[in-house]
């Protein structure tokens, strides 16, 4: 832990900001709740206050920006300060994306209907989305302890979503190629997987910023990444 | 070996690498060097200064690299001063002043009891924290220099010299049309200038800084901090500041200073973005003062 700010008010700048980036956590892991339970066709009408709550979290991004520059202009933040300042703009835009994507996932939930065969495909997906929001929640902790060991975690922690939406990329073909009158319902699920697995790449992005903003480094280029659907592709082709 | 410093000509004495000025800089692919890889033109080596029995720095080493500006900061009292002025001897006039270890100018070592001092500053100029024109006009400020070490051939020449200085420093055009007004005439800022023309006008090979803006507005701060920019092809600079925004601004290589130590020194972008000490984490940051 380091000692405080000579000048108080600076510490209160910091934290109000991190604050705010909690906040949008907060909301993040509120809208991916709902967008998950409508997947499971738990609540579909929560899928519907997702659309409110990306309003929310696309101003906590502006506000968020707005803070930063302010800090930066006023405080002429230093050393781990300025890479606390820089990551947290970064990060701010990152949580923005995710919010976009759960918006994404909300959007098509609706198009899924019990009836369809490949229902028991969204297990799948809903385990996919489970991690994604266990990675998001554990980048925020990181952040929120300054603990780049966690966040090294969620960067190995990554490979298993992409695994997950290999399997289910694997599976929807089948059920593609089975029958053509579940292309467009898979099509619907292979986006949303889609939207997930890239909220688990944002989520490792974060894990980086919170390794660089402790470290002042940024981690080794070398994780494990088990993406291979665009190969999969092409060897189904072959 | 020499004591007149008058053959440390940058050229042939401190190395054979590369000095880009502003005709041969480097090309836009080639990468900037690195301020390690730099050779040093100064070095000082387990130097202790104390006044009378208190010792304001402790075991100093610290390499200055040629052509680039090191600037060296630090709280109140914690001796960054002191070490800039043993750098040209200005502690001698100080009665109490002892230094002890090894200070390096061109591999000469410059507290050698051979060495003439006078012409050990005219290779070591300095600029101090207030302005201090002579009380003679703007003409003879920058003159001064140039007639007591001799190094105007006529009187033709010493005017080439003292408008290439004045030019050097970015002031002459400011002061083109009175140049036989006191020195003392001018702003601050423009006086400060003056302070740095006459530094140079006199040809040395590293100026010693002590806090050169502090008694200066942002904008004649500015100014100054654009001579450094453009002058650094030519000179070697040690700026001592209380600002870390301006050593964050101009310098290359930054030394941190604390209770007489070096404590931590480097690339001026490493110093700011990711210390390696706690201490000096902690006072760049504003939580040590």
């Amino acid at each position: 832990m380091q000692p405080e700010h000579i000048v108080s008010s600076f510490d209160e700048d910091l934290n109000r900001i991190d604050s705010k980036i909690l906040e949008m956590g907060g909301l993040i892991e509120h809208a991916f709740e709902g967008a998950t339970k409508a997947l499971k066709r738990e609540d579909a009408d929560l899928a519907k206050d997702i659309l409110r709550i990306d309003d929310e979290i696309n101003a906590l991004e502006a506000e968020i920006n707005e803070m930063v520059l302010v800090l930066i202009a006023r405080r002429s933040p230093m050393a781990s300060d300025l890479r606390s300042a820089i990551m947290t703009l970064r990060i701010a835009g990152q949580l923005e994306r995710i919010g976009d994507y759960i918006k994404n996932v909300g959007r098509r939930t609706h198009t899924i209907t019990s009836n369809d065969a490949f229902i028991g495909s969204t297990s799948t997906l809903i385990r996919m989305a489970k991690d994604a929001q266990a990675q998001i929640r554990n980048a925020l902790d990181a952040f929120n302890r300054r603990d780049a060991e966690l966040a090294e975690d969620v960067r190995q922690s990554d490979e298993q979503i992409d695994q997950l939406h290999n399997t289910l990329f694997r599976e929807l073909l089948t059920y593609m190629m089975e029958d053509t009158r579940n292309i467009s319902g898979c099509m619907q699920l292979l986006f949303i997987a889609k939207n997930v697995e890239r909220i688990g790449d944002l989520a490792v992005d974060i894990a980086q910023e919170v390794i660089f903003m402790v470290t002042g480094e940024w981690p080794d280029e070398k994780r494990p990444k088990g993406d291979r659907t665009p190969r999969m592709v092409f060897d189904e082709d072959a | 070996m020499s004591d007149s410093f008058e053959d440390f000509d940058m050229d042939n004495d401190i190395s054979d690498t590369a000095v880009f000025t502003a005709d041969d800089g480097p090309a836009a692919s080639t990468p900037p060097k690195s301020i390690d890889d730099q050779p040093a033109i100064m070095s000082a080596r387990n130097v202790d200064v104390f006044y009378s029995d208190k010792q304001a720095i402790k075991s100093v080493d610290l390499d200055i690299p040629q052509n680039r500006i090191t600037a060296l900061i630090g709280p109140s009292g914690c001796g960054k001063s002191t070490l800039l002025r043993t750098l040209n001897r200005m502690n001698d006039t100080i009665p109490t002043a002892r230094v002890e270890g090894d200070i390096r100018f061109a591999g000469q070592d410059i507290y050698d009891s051979s060495v003439d001092v006078t012409a050990l500053r005219r290779r070591i100029g300095m600029v101090f924290q207030k302005p201090n024109p002579f009380p003679k006009s703007i003409f003879e400020n920058v003159a001064y220099g140039l007639r007591i070490h001799g190094l105007a051939t006529s009187k033709a020449d010493m005017k080439d010299r003292v408008i290439a200085a004045l030019k050097g420093a970015g002031l002459y055009d400011e002061v083109a049309d009175r140049l036989d007004d006191p020195g003392t005439s001018i702003s601050g800022g423009q006086q400060q200038r003056l302070c740095i023309a006459r530094a140079i006008a006199v040809e040395p090979q590293v100026i010693l800084m002590d806090e050169p803006c502090s008694a200066l507005d942002p904008i004649a701060t500015a100014k100054v901090e654009e001579l450094m920019e453009q002058i650094r092809e030519r000179f070697t600079i040690v700026i001592v500041t209380h600002s870390m925004q301006q050593a964050a601004r101009v310098a290359d290589k930054t030394a941190f200073f604390h209770l007489g130590e070096l404590v931590e020194e480097g690339p001026t972008e490493k110093i700011f973005t990711n210390p390696e000490n706690d201490r000096t984490q902690a006072y760049i940051s504003g939580r040590i003062g």
